[in-house]
């Protein structure tokens, strides 16, 4: 996970600060070439798969994508086929699970830091900066260190395979750059204003629900859009904790197993693959201001 | 911290105004009584539903979305409630003791969490690695003596190493000199651009994986046509397939080159902001001096954003490090290109050797602990600058 906090405005689809004089636009050929290539070179994987999705099954084994583009208006070779038989072919229920997964496994960490990223920001007691950095020195525990240990409590309590195995377990691994995430947001915001609502007689549960969350919107939706975008793409939790049960995979288990089917499923990878991406490119376009937001700032504070 | 102060909390969507101070006290003052009994009935009742829900989200045989609407139900309400309930109760208390036990209802879940699902495992970790395979008996340091002298992890570790080196490194350079060519184009020119190298941030290293398969994909001369570019490509031009995958060791580099998409755009993203931070007088002052382009980028831009660059590399160095899932779906670790996070789960979970894993596990863990070291340190300093 990243080491960097949410307090900055700056995006990939925002306007530059008004600090800066416009630019001038007249930027020198080589340049625009070599931006153009760079784009290219990184665009024309994805292309080349969602190309090969709507691809004739056969045509995907005997030959190239690229090939379909020669004649991009021969409608002949266009089909939905592929997905309509990836959906039939267990990715439409992967795609619920992946669904049951995600959400709660972004609400619950939330709710959860918020209360102590307050605490950690505005509240005094023994031990708060020692338990502070513990969190920020568990930001980079490996994932792998926890494996072992908590599927064993599982399958002692019989939790192996379920939801809320997978929930608690994403929630536990988000929490420490959440925690770090909120905290440092909601300490950047002016004291004055708290405490001049602690001298009215607002207490911390008042100032917390009715002062600092609503002031922290931005910061919870940037953590949210993470974690979800990091829950629904999540691998190894899901495979070992959920487990390759064909009625419980995720989508990722499902397109590791296709992958692993070699030959015989190269045709129904593409869409396949579709099917697992197009919910995160969605969210990452439509919210990618708050999602850019929640990476950047602390960095960029030097 | 900083040269430029975070832009933070005024611009946007900042929620509802606070509510009146007046407003507050009266809720918060003559309900207290009230409250705490609804409070006092509250704690139970969230508690038994915890439990039966509980059991209902095991049960196999319940319906789906019914589950996810309970979880966030309980997830949301039910914790809610039960931090509200709580609160209410400490109210009660003498002040001095409310005082002193709030801080530990709003930090204790959150820290039990972390208890559980980090501190616990990685100390149990420890002592798994100094087991035997089914965790029956103590063998010392036998697991990290087969690591270290066996050579299927010897060539693991390497291959982690050369990931660490060249993958953060690259998705660098690309990153930063991409940011500073696209911050001389125009503004529409720029966000779609970059949004575009920005965009495989979204897709899994699983989805990734198989993007990839139709880049490398390999077919021996007689066996049909190349549908992978790379050797459609090398075919065009008259030379032999390359068998990508399974050529050593090259084989590790393409599978880097995987990571390397998908994390340039997070370095990009991160570096270009830092970039428009650049003090322009700064580049002004240079540029009047008689400054070329590349020194003003070399003696100005990069000193500038230093420290940006460095928690953009460590910060890709520990997702490196971790990789797992490019090198399972692609090659399964075969041909000389198994990394350490991958053998960690393949000793765990298809070979069943807890020792063998935990111990690779503890070897990541303490391969990472400079980092950490180095984050709690930058966290300190910004803290006393506070």
């Amino acid at each position: 996970m990243t080491t960097i906090d949410a307090t900055s405005e700056v995006g990939v689809d925002e306007e530059p600060t008004e600090l800066r004089p416009p630019k001038a636009k007249r930027a020198p050929f080589p340049v625009y070439l070599t931006v153009l290539v760079v784009t290219a070179i990184w665009m024309i994987p994805t292309i080349g798969l969602l190309v090969n999705s709507f691809r004739d099954p056969s045509d995907i084994r005997e030959s190239g994508w690229w090939t379909a583009l020669a004649n991009p208006f021969d409608t002949a070779q266009w089909t939905l086929d592929n997905y309509s038989r990836v959906l039939d072919e267990g990715f439409s229920n992967a795609f619920l699970n992946t669904f049951a997964v995600a959400i709660p496994s972004t609400v619950i960490p939330i709710t959860i830091a918020a209360f102590a990223a307050y605490a950690f920001a505005w509240m005094d007691f023994p031990g708060r900066n020692f338990l502070f950095v513990v969190v920020v020195g568990l930001m980079v525990v490996p994932l792998q260190m926890a494996l072992i240990p908590i599927l064993r409590v599982y399958t002692d309590v019989d939790l192996t395979g379920t939801y809320p195995a997978v929930w608690l377990a994403h929630a536990g691994f988000g929490l420490p750059l959440a925690v770090y995430l909120l905290r440092n947001y909601m300490g950047s915001l002016p004291s004055s204003m708290i405490e001049s609502a602690r001298i009215d007689g607002a207490d911390h549960f008042a100032i917390f629900t009715r002062l600092i969350l609503p002031l922290s919107v931005p910061v919870l939706a940037s953590f949210a859009i993470f974690q979800f975008l990091w829950t629904w793409n999540d691998y190894l939790v899901a495979l070992v904790f959920l487990g390759i049960d064909p009625d419980k995979r995720v989508l990722t288990v499902e397109l590791a197993d296709l992958a692993g089917r070699g030959e015989g499923a190269l045709n129904l990878l593409p869409a396949a693959a579709f099917v697992t991406m197009v919910l995160p490119i969605v969210v990452f376009f439509s919210l990618q201001r708050y999602f850019v937001r929640g990476l950047t700032a602390g960095s960029v504070k030097g | 911290m900083s040269e430029q102060q975070p832009l933070l909390v005024e611009d946007d969507n900042a929620g509802p105004p606070p509510r009146r101070p007046e407003e507050l006290e009266q809720e918060y003052g003559l309900g207290a009584k009230a409250a705490s009994i609804v409070a006092a009935v509250i704690i139970p009742v969230i508690l038994i539903a915890f439990y039966f829900s509980f059991l209902f989200l095991k049960d196999e045989d319940a319906h789906k979305g019914l589950k996810v609407v309970l979880a966030i139900v309980v997830g949301t309400v039910g914790v809610w409630g039960l931090y509200w309930g709580v609160d209410r109760l400490i109210a009660r208390l003498p002040r001095a003791a409310a005082n002193a036990a709030r801080p530990f209802l709003f930090v204790g879940p959150a820290m039990v969490l972390l208890t559980f699902y980090l501190i616990y495992p990685a100390v149990n970790t420890l002592f798994l690695s100094l087991q035997d395979r089914d965790s029956e008996e103590f063998v010392g340091f036998d697991n990290f003596n087969t690591i270290f002298t066996e050579s299927q992890y010897q060539i693991g570790i390497r291959n982690s190493i050369l990931w660490v080196l060249v993958v953060p490194a690259a998705a660098l350079v690309i990153g930063l000199g991409f940011a500073t060519l696209v911050d001389q184009l125009g503004r529409r020119t720029e966000s779609i651009t970059k949004s575009m190298i920005f965009m495989p941030m979204a897709i899994s290293f699983v989805g990734a994986s198989v993007v990839f398969t139709f880049i490398y994909s390999f077919r021996p001369e007689g066996f049909g046509e190349q549908i992978g570019l790379l050797n459609a490509i090398k075919v065009g031009v008259g030379a032999e397939p390359t068998s990508w995958l399974s050529q050593q060791p090259w084989n590790n580099l393409y599978l880097m080159v995987i990571l390397v998409w998908l994390q340039t755009g997070f370095s990009m993203v991160i570096l270009s902001s830092a970039i428009k931070g650049v003090p322009e007088e700064l580049i002004e002052a240079a540029r009047i001096d008689g400054a070329s382009e590349w020194k003003v980028f070399t003696r100005i831009t990069i000193p500038t954003i230093k420290s940006t660059i460095v928690v953009v590399w460590t910060t890709v160095i520990i997702t490196v490090w971790k990789v797992f899932d490019i090198v399972w779906v692609m090659t399964g670790g075969r041909d000389g290109t198994q990394v350490v996070a991958q053998q960690m789960v393949q000793e765990f979970f298809t070979n069943q050797n807890n020792g063998v894993g935990a111990a690779l596990a503890v070897i990541m863990f303490v391969a990472i602990t400079p980092i950490l070291i180095i984050n709690i340190r930058r966290f300190k300093a910004e803290e006393a600058m506070r």
